[in-house]
């Protein structure tokens, strides 16, 4: 961190949200994108946006290539939000290797809208900010860098929410975890998903349960009709109670 | 004495109905009637400050240690007891999604089990204070205290608990205001099991259906088979990716079921068949909730990231409070110890005022009774009972006898594992103790009031004859719990890359792993990676607890390179059933499990709640058959499973050929112990249609 950005880190910004971690947190070192436009850490990526990060590295073909095509995958199901309140962003592991415009070339060969940056950046800035969103205590895990690929993080700054996936997983539960940090629906929407997810039950039931009936008579289980009664058993409880409370 | 009652226990249970007299019932709410506890917390409470609407930041930076305590300035709090109640809707057997419970399958076996007693509980935002010299901490708790109300149950006494979601709406920092409360390890339908994907959202609440039975009551009804009675569990949040910061947040408490044999109350003229442990709940009877945590100044609890909790912290608490005291009577008492996580490996040792080892007698582990008690105390010449080591969300009944104690003394209890987050506990290397590492003081004050008529029997059960279902072994299925870094450089067995994962894979709500035929037995090898990071996993597997066959440690020949897998047999504490089985760095376990009378989705996870969130968790289903043989099938949207364990599992088939032949050393029977009489309760078959 240079002089300039110990004192932006400190200095209240009314521009940031009230519940950000801010820079002091996050740092805001300078990166640079594919589209060579220099950007800061904290003031240019994160700030009140929801932010998608992973890293990766060009020639790296273990990992990442399904890694990636599975971020692709996800830019569709981002839709419209993304480039507008949430970023993706690869950073590289490997800056000696990365220029802007090995990055370039990468985006366009992985198809990436605008709002999905790769970016790259000094050694110190991009092991700190990989420690800060992904360190797990551990030096095998910390300082592999294949590892790495598999990670995702997913931060929305407005109300300080994180969360992670691992990759490569199905877009659909990627764009779900996105959904947990997004500020939570209204109640009547959530009413309604819920409804929707007990007709999805109630359908799944029809085909199951005749299954399960037919299954109990097959193997002879004991129909039971009446409810089992229990009055010791209640009269017991009632001690516990006076014994307890 | 054991011989005697156990031939006392086999012929005098049928004529004995309830065991239970009206005035041993006076005697017992007489003896109640002598301390009035649990009111202290009131007072308490009163003095707290309003809960703000989001938490306090924690003042940067970020804290290494918390503020300095003084150890021992306050009383051990004791849970309240959970109160029933009659629930506004009525419950029903569908969701009443109308009134806004959340989507669930139909309860299972609702009207067989129809609940006597309803229960009401709400997850919300508190303030509590865990120690005087730091001031209230904002917590999320059931009904607003931490830790939960202790419910208390008898076997046989159904009861539906509504768990209302009033977490905040737009919560801000750790925690995730979705939640879902499984209760560990209860024989419970799938719907209220707390499936880690079927969380619901603030506003709604769901009904958990606790039937309070033995597992196998279709082939034993009405109430289950006896011998798989559990009587210590927890409940506590489940929902997958937060579980850590939720439980961090203090979403858990203790559950207790008692029935005919362990019956809460020591005195005499309980039929022959009672254990007469020390009791009852709150008076002798003592659940100690261990967990730590990293306070900030202003008391804000430190979470390491906005969904993460630190791994190893500097304080110790015990049912909420910071190095506590606990005024005890020179006699018996019975300590629930759980560790309810997030991460820390405890090892206990008790000693005296003198700094002498003394030795704790453990009853249960799980929450199943021992076939006999064990003791284990500090010094120990067998490895495996020096100190007693629980791993994340193990309970122990451990019980402590203080009757030749000196007045006026304390004794304490220590941790003595240093902390390598997640890592096997190592033993400290000095013999001195640091104060911090003290867990909580016990202060001898004097003889008990009336005369300790507790016991501890020598035969405290027998286990389930398990030889006999051996036959429908439909083979050993293998979970291997990876962490995939090792060999990540060019390692073709392993393709992932994912950090947390079983054969390769992680947790996906809407994919079954494995699916199990309704009323089969396997057994199970869950296994540690070899080699892995040193990671070890305390794997907990839902539904139904699972006997332990065989330990394994494998090493490799560093100059050969072959690699030899070494038995090691059942450790003590682990003969008897347990629902948490922990796997040390190079470690295999073979466990046998039954799956009976629910169906439905369950899980298989590694309990150590970071490792957890990190995706360390597959569903598997209880079916109507048959089983699956293999690990990866396509998702539930049609699509195949790519980012799969295959070179993981292909090394090693997910599921082999049936052990129809176990070395005898494997001990499925002990021989000598006969079986309680098999139909239980009452032996009737009421409500049993012929």
């Amino acid at each position: 961190m240079n002089r300039r950005d110990f004192f932006t880190c400190h200095v209240a910004d009314k521009s940031r949200p009230a519940a950000s971690l801010g820079p002091g947190y996050y740092s805001n070192g300078v990166f640079r994108t594919h589209e060579n436009k220099p950007v800061r850490f904290y003031d240019d990526l994160i700030k009140g946006k929801i932010s998608i990060i992973n890293f990766m590295y060009a020639s790296c073909d273990k990992y990442c290539p399904r890694s990636i095509a599975c971020l692709t995958k996800l830019q569709d199901l981002l839709g419209d939000h993304l480039g507008r309140d949430m970023f993706m962003y690869s950073f590289t592991l490997k800056p000696d290797e990365d220029t802007p415009a090995k990055l370039a070339a990468y985006a366009k060969g992985n198809g990436a809208r605008p709002g999905w940056l790769f970016l790259t950046g000094s050694e110190y800035d991009l092991t700190s900010i990989r420690f800060k969103l992904f360190r797990l205590d551990d030096p095998l895990l910390d300082f592999s860098v294949d590892i790495h690929a598999s990670m995702l993080r997913i931060i929305n700054d407005n109300n300080s929410r994180w969360t992670s996936w691992v990759l490569p997983d199905p877009p659909r539960l990627i764009r779900e975890a996105v959904s947990w940090v997004e500020p939570t629906k209204p109640f009547a929407v959530r009413v309604r998903e819920n409804a929707e997810l007990q007709a999805a039950i109630d359908k799944e039931s029809v085909i199951s349960a005749p299954k399960r009936a037919e299954f109990k008579r097959a193997h002879g289980w004991p129909e039971i009709t009446a409810k089992y009664e229990n009055p010791d058993g209640m009269k017991k409880l009632q001690t516990l109670f006076h014994a307890g409370a | 004495m054991s011989k005697i009652k156990q031939e006392n226990r086999k012929s005098a249970r049928p004529q004995d109905g309830s065991g239970w007299s009206r005035r041993t019932m006076l005697k017992a709410s007489a003896a109640a009637g002598v301390v009035t506890m649990l009111t202290s917390r009131k007072t308490l409470a009163q003095s707290l400050p309003p809960i703000p609407t989001q938490p306090p930041d924690c003042a940067a930076p970020a804290p290494t240690n918390s503020p300095a305590t003084t150890p021992f300035v306050q009383a051990l709090p004791i849970p309240p007891v959970a109160i029933p109640t009659i629930l506004n809707p009525f419950p029903t057997l569908a969701a009443d999604t109308a009134n806004g419970e959340a989507a669930r399958a139909n309860h299972q076996d609702w009207f067989q089990f129809f609940p006597l007693l309803q229960y009401n509980v709400s997850v919300q935002p508190t303030m509590h204070q865990f120690h005087p010299q730091i001031p209230p901490t904002y917590c999320w708790g059931y009904n607003g205290i931490y830790p939960g109300p202790t419910f208390l149950n008898i076997y046989g006494v159904p009861v539906v608990v509504r768990f209302h979601n009033n977490l905040p709406v737009d919560n801000i920092g750790f925690g995730d205001n979705n939640h879902t409360t499984h209760l560990h390890n209860g024989h419970t339908a799938s719907e209220s099991d707390g499936f880690a994907g079927d969380y619901w959202s603030p506003g709604l609440f769901k009904d958990h259906h606790y039937p309070n039975v033995y597992a196998g009551f279709n082939e034993f009804p009405p109430l289950g088979d006896q011998l798989e009675a559990q009587h210590t569990y927890w409940y506590h949040d489940h929902r997958h990716s937060f579980t850590a910061t939720n439980n961090y947040r203090g979403i858990n408490g203790m559950y207790l079921i008692y029935d005919d044999i362990d019956t809460g109350f020591e005195f005499p003229g309980q039929g022959p068949q009672a254990l007469r442990l020390p009791g009852p709940y709150g008076i002798y009877d003592i659940p100690l909730n261990f967990t730590d945590k990293l306070f900030c100044a202003n008391g804000e609890m430190f979470a390491t990231a906005p969904d993460a909790v630190p791994g190893g912290t500097d304080k110790f608490c015990v049912n909420g409070a910071i190095q506590p005291y606990f005024n005890v009577q020179t006699r018996k008492y019975r300590f629930r110890f759980l560790n309810s996580g997030p991460a820390r490996i405890w090892t206990f040792n008790l000693s005296d005022n003198n700094g002498n080892p003394v030795p704790m007698t453990v009853v249960t582990t799980d929450g199943n009774l021992l076939p006999s008690p064990v003791e284990v105390i500090s010094t120990s010449s067998v490895p495996t009972l020096t100190g007693l080591t629980v791993y994340v969300s193990q309970r122990y009944d451990v019980i402590i006898d203080f009757t030749n104690a000196t007045p006026g003394t304390s004794w304490y209890l220590t941790n003595v594992a240093a902390q390598f987050v997640g890592n096997a506990p190592e033993p400290e290397p000095a013999p001195g103790v640091n104060i911090g590492n003290v867990v909580m003081a016990f202060n001898i004050t004097g003889p008990p009031p009336s005369p300790d008529q507790s016991q501890v029997p020598e035969v405290l059960t027998t286990l389930p004859n398990i030889s006999k279902p051996m036959a429908n072994l439909f083979g050993t299925r293998v979970w291997n719990f990876n962490d995939d870094v090792v060999g990540a450089e060019g390692d073709p067995a392993n393709p992932t890359g994912k950090v947390f994962n079983v054969n390769g894979l992680t947790f996906d709500p809407n994919r079954a792993d494995a699916t199990v035929q309704q009323g089969s037995s396997e057994t199970w090898l869950i296994r540690n990676r070899f080699p892995g990071t040193g990671w070890t996993h305390p794997v907990h597997i839902h539904l139904e607890e699972g006997r332990v066959l065989d330990r394994r440690n494998i090493t490799v020949n560093p100059t050969t390179g072959v690699i030899t897998i070494n038995s090691q047999g059942v450790p003590p504490l682990e003969q008897g059933r347990r629902d948490v089985y922990p796997i040390l760095p190079n470690d295999e376990v073979l466990i046998f499990l039954q799956f009976r009378d629910w169906f439905g989705k369950y899980m298989i996870h590694c309990h150590n709640l970071g490792h957890e969130d990190g995706l360390m968790l597959v569903r598997w289903d209880v079916t109507t058959g048959p089983s699956s043989t293999v690990t990866s099938p396509v998702y539930s949207d049609g699509t195949p499973n790519t980012g799969n364990g295959q070179v993981n599992s292909g090394a090693q088939p997910n599921i082999t050929p049936a052990l129809t032949a176990l070395a005898p050393t494997f001990n499925l029977n002990p021989p000598g112990t006969s079986k309680l009489n098999r139909p239980g309760l009452k032996g009737s078959k009421k409500g049993v249609k012929a």
